[in-house]
């Protein structure tokens, strides 16, 4: 059974195989295309697997959108260290849940991406680091393995050539810099998630010291399609320089939440209205998360015209990011929504940096004040220039992260602040969230 | 220490998935599989799991207090867990969090007297589309609502 109903104007590519009977299974993905693309890359040149990668302008979707093909050009095909596949399965970015589909649904697509990965680096192992949470996931992917090493897709020689390729699942327990592909790595080497200072970059130092491609659950997920077809016919579905599918969680205010696969450069006004049946209780749209809590937040006005990809969101000076949509209707309180997403980074801050660790501490507990009705006028500059100043002096990505959306609400979304002061309580105090309210 | 016989194939086949002489990579998995069989992270296990991964006690101590997931107090039987990041804050996460704790009577991290029960507020826990979400253990429970809410809490408790 599906999560949700899917919308006719869909593109299923990465997602063809869900609410098959039995999709899981590898019979039912031999039965439809399964391991046609991996048998394919067996006979193409590692270099025409990148190729093709490159030539489907695949864009990472874990959330920084980093062309993939380039990243798997960068690991030294010929060091004489083993080479490793790791597949990011934390997904824990605030408003994301479609790399649990794509497990759930068609584990056996992300192991042929994997082999395919594999040939075109000489890797001979991959490991899925799956959060903690996703316990059954963990079970699905292991079934999915353990089939795929009964009838041959994983293993030894794998159909008769000397190409040989393990695949594990290792669990993490928590931890969501561990995300993070540096902090990745260290957890997967049984140490604390404690990013790397890069240079050097996963492709030439990662798992256990040695090359490494490390990409998303999706990213992987989006290989086979693409030998099996052709980079060309894969970019085609997107927009120049960004192309495929992108599965789209619209959460939030919304008449239909759920995963969505549309093409990318869909735009968001037909996304919300159409796809998602429009805002609950016919409301206005008042702000939007294009891709988890880690981006900039927009106005309805920035979302006029606007579609989903990398270069329209990066005009609007946010990210299309993990493909997370957050849709908030016209009572929503901008202060509550920066408090929670503060305490979120706040929680998950390693504590390494000390702008990242005093910094959100910092922030958290002015807004925890501030929506209770103690804030000063003083206090919403002081959240801006605070959020300024983590920009960039970070050694990972998550400082950022924590302050492009306080910067972004503080300065578009100011007169909830205002509203808030003077001990006068918050105007939307009596909204309640529940949709059955 | 002695595991159950499922457990200890696990772990065999962990100590076999990472490179030679990288069986430190098996730590935090065997933690956590440990965890759900035994209650909790026990000295005992901790010593156990050192022994296994060639590690020392003070260094299985140093990782597993970073992994939120990981803890030495036993949690309730159901480990209710209720979250209220964004989205589900936006379908009502915190009312139901509030309720959970004025129907247990407990709060974060608090178990109920007789055991049964302990509830916590999560992250994220990749249920956004179908919020509000919560977990018991491991299993997922979507567009859930205050009178399901309720139902679930009165099943947990009859379970004794
Ligand atoms: C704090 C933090 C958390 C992250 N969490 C995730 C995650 O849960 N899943 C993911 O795929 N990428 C996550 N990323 C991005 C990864 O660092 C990395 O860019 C990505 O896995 C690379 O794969 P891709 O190029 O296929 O997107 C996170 C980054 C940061 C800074
Ligand atoms: S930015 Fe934050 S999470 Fe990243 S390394 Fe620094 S303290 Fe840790
Ligand atoms: S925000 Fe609650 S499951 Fe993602």
């Amino acid at each position: 059974m599906l999560y949700n109903e899917p919308s006719p104007l869909e593109v299923r590519i990465l997602s063809r195989r869900f609410g098959l009977p039995n999709s899981a299974s590898i019979d039912t993905y031999l039965a439809h295309d399964g391991y046609v693309a991996f048998k394919k890359a067996l006979g193409m040149k590692p270099e025409e697997i990148i190729e093709e990668v490159k030539a489907a302008n695949l864009r990472g979707r874990g959330g920084a959108g980093f062309p993939a093909g380039m990243k798997w050009s960068f690991v030294p095909r010929n060091s004489p260290k083993p080479k490793y596949i790791v597949v990011n399965a934390d997904e824990s970015e605030p408003g994301t849940c479609k790399d649990r589909l794509l497990m759930e649904y068609d584990p056996h697509q992300l192991i042929d991406g994997m082999l395919i990965a594999g040939l075109a680096v000489d890797a001979h192992a991959g490991y899925i680091y799956v959060r903690g949470e996703y316990r059954y996931l963990i079970e699905i992917l292991d079934r999915a393995i353990a089939e795929a090493y009964d009838r041959g897709y994983l293993g030894k020689n794998l159909l008769g050539t000397n190409f040989s390729f393990d695949a594990y699942t290792h669990t993490g327990a928590g931890a969501y810099e561990c995300g993070e592909e540096s902090a990745l790595l260290e957890s997967l080497e049984g140490k604390r998630g404690i990013p790397r200072i890069r240079p050097p970059f996963p492709a030439v130092v990662g798992a256990f010291q040695c090359p490494t491609i490390l990409n998303n659950v999706e990213t992987i997920s989006s290989v086979p399609v693409i030998i099996r077809d052709g980079g060309a016919a894969f970019a085609a579905l997107g927009v120049p320089k960004s192309g495929g599918t992108k599965l789209t969680c619209l959460t939030g205010h919304i008449n239909k939440p759920g995963v969505y696969e549309l093409p990318v450069g869909f735009p968001v006004d037909k996304m919300i209205n159409e796809v998602g049946g429009g805002i609950r209780g016919g409301k206005k749209l008042k702000a939007f998360i294009p891709g988890g809590s880690s981006c900039p937040l927009l106005t309805a006005e920035e979302c006029e015209g606007l579609t989903m990809d990398h270069d329209a969101m990066a005009k609007k000076k946010t990210m299309l990011g993990s493909g997370g949509v957050v849709i908030m209707d016209e009572d929503t309180c901008m202060v509550k929504v920066a408090l929670r997403i503060m305490r979120f980074y706040a929680h998950e801050s390693c504590g390494w940096c000390i702008p990242c660790r005093e910094g959100t501490t910092w922030l958290r507990k002015i807004l925890v004040r501030f929506h209770e009705g103690h804030g000063r006028r003083e206090d919403i500059e002081l959240l801006g220039d605070l959020s300024k100043n983590m920009l960039g002096r970070t050694f990972c990505p998550l400082g950022d992260a924590a302050a492009m959306p306080m910067m972004s609400i503080v300065e578009k979304f100011r007169e909830d602040f205002e509203a808030h002061l003077d001990g006068k309580p918050c105007p939307y105090e009596h909204v309640s969230q529940l949709v059955s309210a | 220490m002695t595991f159950s016989a499922q457990l200890e194939a696990k772990f065999d086949k962990l100590l076999h998935s990472y490179p030679p002489g990288r069986q430190r990579s098996a730590m935090v998995p065997m933690l956590l599989y440990a965890q759900d069989e035994i209650g909790s992270i026990t000295p005992e296990l901790i010593e156990e799991v050192a022994h296994r991964t060639g590690t020392t006690p003070l260094q299985v101590e140093e990782v597993l207090s970073y992994y939120s997931m990981l803890h030495k107090k036993p949690l309730g039987k159901a480990h209710v867990q209720i979250c209220t990041n964004i989205s589900c804050l936006l379908n009502g996460g915190e009312e139901l969090w509030r309720q959970a704790c004025q129907t247990l009577g407990i709060g974060h991290k608090e178990v109920t007297a007789d055991g049964q029960i302990s509830l916590e507020e999560v992250e994220c826990i990749g249920a956004c589309s179908w919020a509000p979400a919560l977990q018991v253990n491991y299993d997922f429970y979507h567009f859930v609502t205050p009178e399901k809410l309720e139902r679930l809490l009165a099943s947990l408790r009859d379970r004794t």
